[in-house]
């Protein structure tokens, strides 16, 4: 039986992709840090090995791609819930062609995609927090009003809401999902103004954490995979 | 205070009738023509076109209190209206030419209990009208009142049949209106008035549309009030769960509106339009813990509805899959042979915008679902739907401050807001401190938060005057059905104030609830729309006795089996306590709310859970193929009636045990506690007694328990005032009433008793109640208690109270004796009535006996002739021989 719905936390399968080499130098960024190519790839085929076998998911790993120096954040390319997929617009021109290995391998995975074909929507799957009962679409420098409105009809079964995003890259950048029912989110100020409106939205805990360290590369843990949660006959 | 006095009055039984006011004595005859009118219906019709004549006579009716009072010469002459008889029944051929101001007493009329068999609704319903024209005259009418006198209303339910009893209730009843009144003046063109209403009226066609798209045509009196219409739909539809539905008309101004029970049709759609929709008006959010397949079957009617419209959106995938359920549900299994399995589904609406690609996958859906009954089917696609973002939310569209347009939305957490399509606020009801309307403003005030000070007051504004009133009337009763325990008299809002007198006036899904939990019935059969095939619903499949071996499973978890009825009975209370504490406390809807914590709503959730595993496990269960052909059903008619010998039971020796279980409800009306409490038992051996209590003096019933574990259960029946876990501490009443009765009942045993072992249930969860108890009135109390039964000595009850035996009745089968015995006891004391019913079923045999199945119904059967009466108790006890000395 299909599942309606995805629920939180409960997976199959994950996607990933490679880092490319170009990732040191041109990926984009809000640092200036050096990033050190081979140690990168490091920390990422560490993460890839805890999906496989910590996490007993299926890895589906597409391959890094030169032209694409951010395509290893797969998160922002494609939004997943339940059997429903959305490929954003990502809002940075240079990471729209990512999407096009993403759409293959949800394609592969038999997933009903939805295109988001609006011009003048972005949206950065960074910026799209899953509850597990509802969306939060962070609107942010990536992501804008309309974006969110077509995630909403994408997902025309969850209720979404947008927050500010005041600070980072994305909404995730910040907060995320600490288990079922918890959002973690970040102590800084522009972190608690974004929970100010979580906290009229929803129903979840909201636990404040330091997080301070940002990653270089504005990356957070979840955005290097896809995580999609498959069953068997669809 | 008149309103005792007048209840008292009605509530005494003959004996003390002589002593009625004199000048009601002068009615007694045409009162008892009333009954004789009301009783034949059928005869009536045929008179209302024998006394148009009189027409010019009935105005005064309809002339407001004031008026009536300056005028009172002109109706000071009930004579002319008193002889007519039954022919003075004019009535509704005048109401068409005169314009009928709004009567005081009509909106704040109490809702019935709905649990009635259709004709007692109707009789209900016409004693209602009746009371509506009393209560003309006291303006400032008061709950407590109506109750009182619904109260006697339903005495006289019980002691249906014998009409002298009646009429002289309905002499009573009479005096009490005029009590109420206060003015003898009141009182004297009163009787004339009642006589009319009550009277037949002239007759209109309503057409309603029912979820499946056909057509119900029925006829109404032309005064009926909504809810006549609305039991008549659900009576032809078979529908017990009924709380979670509405009717709907059209406004003039194309708005749909619903109907409101309590009051007149007629005024509400105020048109010559006599055409309604019969829908979902509270969408429960689990649906599987609705009681019955057939309540299911008609929330996905709606749903279908829903998704297919629009209404409720949902993506692609969940339109397949849902649409894959419908199939299953309305055309079993996918058969490979079919030629083009597409065709049905291509005539069939799933989603909006449908396509092939959708009829594919709904298609490819169906297959997978082989095997699954429509119950299941339904189910699933209720489990489904359910978790939509959007499910059972009433959208209205609005504006905010800034004159930007969004969408209201109304639901049972509380209110949302939405712009475009995204949710942009969100204030669930503990947040909500009042809501309100002014002109076509819609304001809601909101708690503080934790770091805030003062309380906010957001505003939108409505189109109109109208839609903000709508939307205000949907929020109020969407709150008070979801969150209160109890609807909130009219009279005395103190949460939602301002505006109209409106409030919820049916029951809260607690209360709907505890009463379908109460509904054992063998499963309607209902046709499903497309196929029109019968239904397999589970429900429906012969029923599976229950051996002992099936028991001892119950004990640890619950019998999947119709058990629902003793054991799960209390198990669903048991639910509660999550609810009721998630709920506000009646008394303060705003400070219980606030302290709601993710922890009681994980408790709730797990509750929640587990009755749906429950339900899960009732359905496989009844699922397999019956075993052995005993049919439960046949001995619940044998329960009440017939004497069918042929049942068979399980034969089977079991060693001597004794359970006793007894579950205390009560309930606060105006002056006293009325409540019923009924047991019934099983005995796979000897002797079952079983003792059916109502009772009017709820707190009296618990003293005499032998041992008792008291376990505040969910509330069965709204009340008021808080009532301690323990009992007593309610000032009306009169513990004693009670007390002689039970210990009546304790007289000699007939029946050897050999061993007895109490068993308790429910117990665990006392402690965690025990603090809800003391600020939710409604309790349900376990106690443990033997009680050894003897119909005869019934009558002759102690310290002289005016009891009074009702029905004794035995039925005999070969290896059973089954003896009902009702017993009624009415008390005076101190300007305090109490009117108590006990019921005694005694089962004797030396077979199997389902005693679930017999408690449960007797348990129905005690909410059908009392519907306005709870249970206060029941007890249930059970003997055990090891030997066959009986029998």
């Amino acid at each position: 039986m299909a599942g309606l719905m995805a629920g939180f936390g409960h997976y199959t399968h994950a996607v990933v992709r490679g880092i490319p080499a170009s990732l040191a130098k041109e990926a984009l960024r809000s640092s200036q840090a050096e990033v050190n190519l081979a140690k990168a790839r490091g920390e990422h085929e560490a993460y890839v090995e805890v999906l496989r076998t910590r996490l007993g998911l299926e890895v589906v790993e597409l391959p890094a791609d030169e032209s694409l120096p951010d395509c290893v954040f797969v998160e922002d390319a494609a939004v997943v819930c339940g059997d429903t997929a959305l490929i954003t617009r990502p809002g940075a021109e240079s990471r729209r062609r990512e999407k096009e290995a993403m759409e293959a391998a949800l394609k592969d995975l038999n997933l009903n995609l939805v295109e988001m074909t609006d011009e003048t929507a972005t949206l950065d799957g960074g910026d799209v927090l899953f509850t597990g009962r509802e969306f939060f679409v962070g609107l942010s420098k990536r992501t804008n009003q309309r974006g969110a409105e077509i995630l909403a009809d994408a997902f025309k079964d969850y209720a979404v809401s947008t927050v500010p995003v005041l600070e980072g890259l994305h909404l995730k950048s910040f907060c995320s999902m600490g288990g079922p029912g918890l959002i973690v989110i970040g102590s800084s100020e522009p972190a608690q103004k974004t929970l100010k409106v979580f906290e009229k939205l929803k129903d979840h805990m909201l636990i404040p954490v330091s997080n301070l360290e940002k990653v270089k590369l504005d990356g957070a843990l979840t955005c290097c995979s896809v995580l999609i949660n498959k069953k068997a006959n669809i | 205070m008149t309103t005792e006095a007048g209840s008292e009055t009605e509530v005494k039984e003959k004996a003390e009738e002589s002593a009625a006011p004199p000048d009601q004595s002068e009615k007694a005859t045409e009162d008892s023509q009333e009954v004789a009118n009301a009783e034949g219906e059928e005869k009536e019709k045929e008179k209302v076109k024998e006394k148009e004549g009189k027409e010019g006579k009935g105005i005064s009716r309809y002339l407001p209190t004031w008026l009536k009072k300056q005028k009172s010469q002109s109706q000071t002459s009930p004579t002319k209206e008193v002889p007519p008889t039954e022919e003075a029944v004019s009535k509704v051929t005048q109401e068409e030419e005169e314009p009928v101001p709004e009567v005081n007493g009509h909106a704040d009329e109490v809702e019935e209990k709905e649990e009635v068999k259709s004709d007692q609704v109707k009789e209900k319903e016409a004693e209602s009208h009746s009371n509506a024209s009393a209560d003309t005259e006291p303006a400032k009418e008061e709950k407590l009142e109506e109750s009182a006198e619904k109260t006697s209303e339903d005495t006289k339910k019980t002691t249906e049949g014998e009409r002298a009893e009646e009429e002289k209730k309905e002499q009573e009843g009479e005096a009490e209106a005029e009590g109420e009144g206060g003015e003898g003046q009141t009182s004297i063109f009163q009787s004339p008035l009642r006589l009319v209403r009550k009277n037949k009226m002239k007759l209109v066609v309503c057409h309603v549309t029912l979820m499946d798209g056909t057509d119900f045509t029925c006829e109404v009196e032309k005064r009926a009030k909504g809810q006549y219409l609305f039991f008549k739909v659900c009576d032809h539809l078979n529908l017990m769960e009924k709380d979670y539905f509405g009717l709907t008309y059209t406004d003039s101004h194309e708005q749909k509106c619903w109907l409101d029970p309590t009051k007149e049709i007629k005024r509400q759609i105020r048109s010559n339009n006599w055409q309604f929709a019969f829908n979902v008006k509270f969408y429960p959010p689990d649906p599987s813990l609705l009681t019955e397949d057939i309540t299911r079957y008609l929330l996905c009617l709606q749903l279908r509805e829903d998704v297919a419209s629009g209404r409720l959106p949902c993506s692609f995938v969940t339109h397949a899959l849902l649409g894959s359920y419908t199939l299953q549900a309305e055309f079993g299994d996918f058969e490979p042979d079919q030629p083009r399995p597409l065709d049905y589904i291509g005539q069939l609406t799933f989603a909006p915008n449908q396509n092939k690609e959708m009829e594919e996958k709904i298609f490819e859906l169906h297959k997978s679902h082989r095997g699954m009954t429509p119950a299941q089917a339904d189910a699933q696609f209720l489990e489904n739907a359910k978790k939509l973002s959007m499910y059972g939310v009433d959208l209205h569209h609005a504006k905010d401050s800034e004159g930007v347009d969004i969408m209201l939305g109304v639901c049972a957490n509380g209110l949302l807001v939405y712009k475009d399509r995204l949710r942009i606020n969100r204030f669930a009801w503990p947040k909500i401190l009042k809501i309100s309307y002014k002109r076509n403003n819609f304001y809601i005030k909101i708690r503080p938060g934790e770091t805030e000070q003062f309380e906010s007051t957001v505003g939108f504004k409505l189109q109109n005057h109208r839609s903000a009133k709508r939307l205000w009337k949907v929020c109020v009763e969407n709150h008070s059905f979801f969150r209160l325990n109890a609807p909130e008299p009219p009279a005395k809002a103190r949460f939602l104030t301002l505006g109209s007198k409106f409030r919820y006036s049916g029951r809260t899904q607690a209360q709907s609830r505890m009463a379908s939990s109460l509904i054992d019935r063998p499963a309607p059969n209902f046709e499903r729309t497309s196929s029109k095939r019968i239904s397999r619903s589970l429900d429906g499949a012969p029923m599976i006795s229950i051996t002992e071996a099936g028991r001892d499973t119950a004990e640890n978890g619950r019998e999947p089996h119709l058990e629902l009825h003793s054991d799960s009975k209390v198990k669903e209370v048991d639910l509660n306590p999550g609810d009721v504490e998630a709920m506000p406390s009646q008394q303060s809807p705003g400070c219980s709310e606030l302290t709601l914590s993710q922890d009681h709503d994980k408790t709730q959730d797990d509750v929640l859970k587990h009755q749906a595993s429950i339900s899960q496990l009732k359905r496989s269960f009844m699922e397999a193929p019956p075993p052995s052909p005993p049919q439960p059903n046949q001995w619940e008619k044998r329960l009440t009636s017939s004497p069918a010998p042929t049942i068979r039971f399980q034969q089977q020796q079991v060693s001597l045990e004794e359970e006793i279980a007894s579950v205390l409800f009560s309930r606060h009306t105006g002056t006293g506690f009325y409540s019923a409490a009924e047991a019934a038992c099983g005995i796979p051996e000897p002797t079952l007694d079983a003792v059916i209590t109502t009772c009017s003096a709820a707190t009296s019933t618990a003293p005499t328990a032998v041992g008792s574990s008291s376990a505040p259960q969910r509330p069965l029946i709204p009340s008021t005032s808080p009532l301690s876990a323990a009992e007593v501490n309610v000032p009306q009443t009169e513990a004693a009433t009670a007390d002689n009765t039970i210990s009546d009942t304790k007289e000699p045993a007939k029946p050897p008793v050999v061993k007895t072992e109490m068993v308790t249930i429910s117990d665990t969860f006392a402690a965690q109640k025990t603090e809800i108890a003391t600020k939710e009135v409604p309790i349900v109390h376990t106690e443990t208690k033997t009680i050894t039964y003897e119909a005869a000595q019934l009558d002759g009850n102690g310290d002289g109270e005016p009891g009074v035996l009702m029905t004794a009745q035995t039925i005999t089968s070969e290896s059973l004796c089954t003896t009902t015995t009702t017993h009624i006891t009415k008390t005076l004391k101190g300007g305090l009535s109490e009117t108590r019913i006990e019921k005694r079923i005694v089962i004797t045999g030396d077979c199997d006996i389902d005693h679930d199945q017999a408690l449960a119904q007797a348990i129905k059967e005690a909410k059908e002739q009392h519907p306005d009466m709870s249970v206060t108790r029941v007890v249930v006890h059970k003997e055990t021989e090891l030997a066959e000395e009986e029998d």
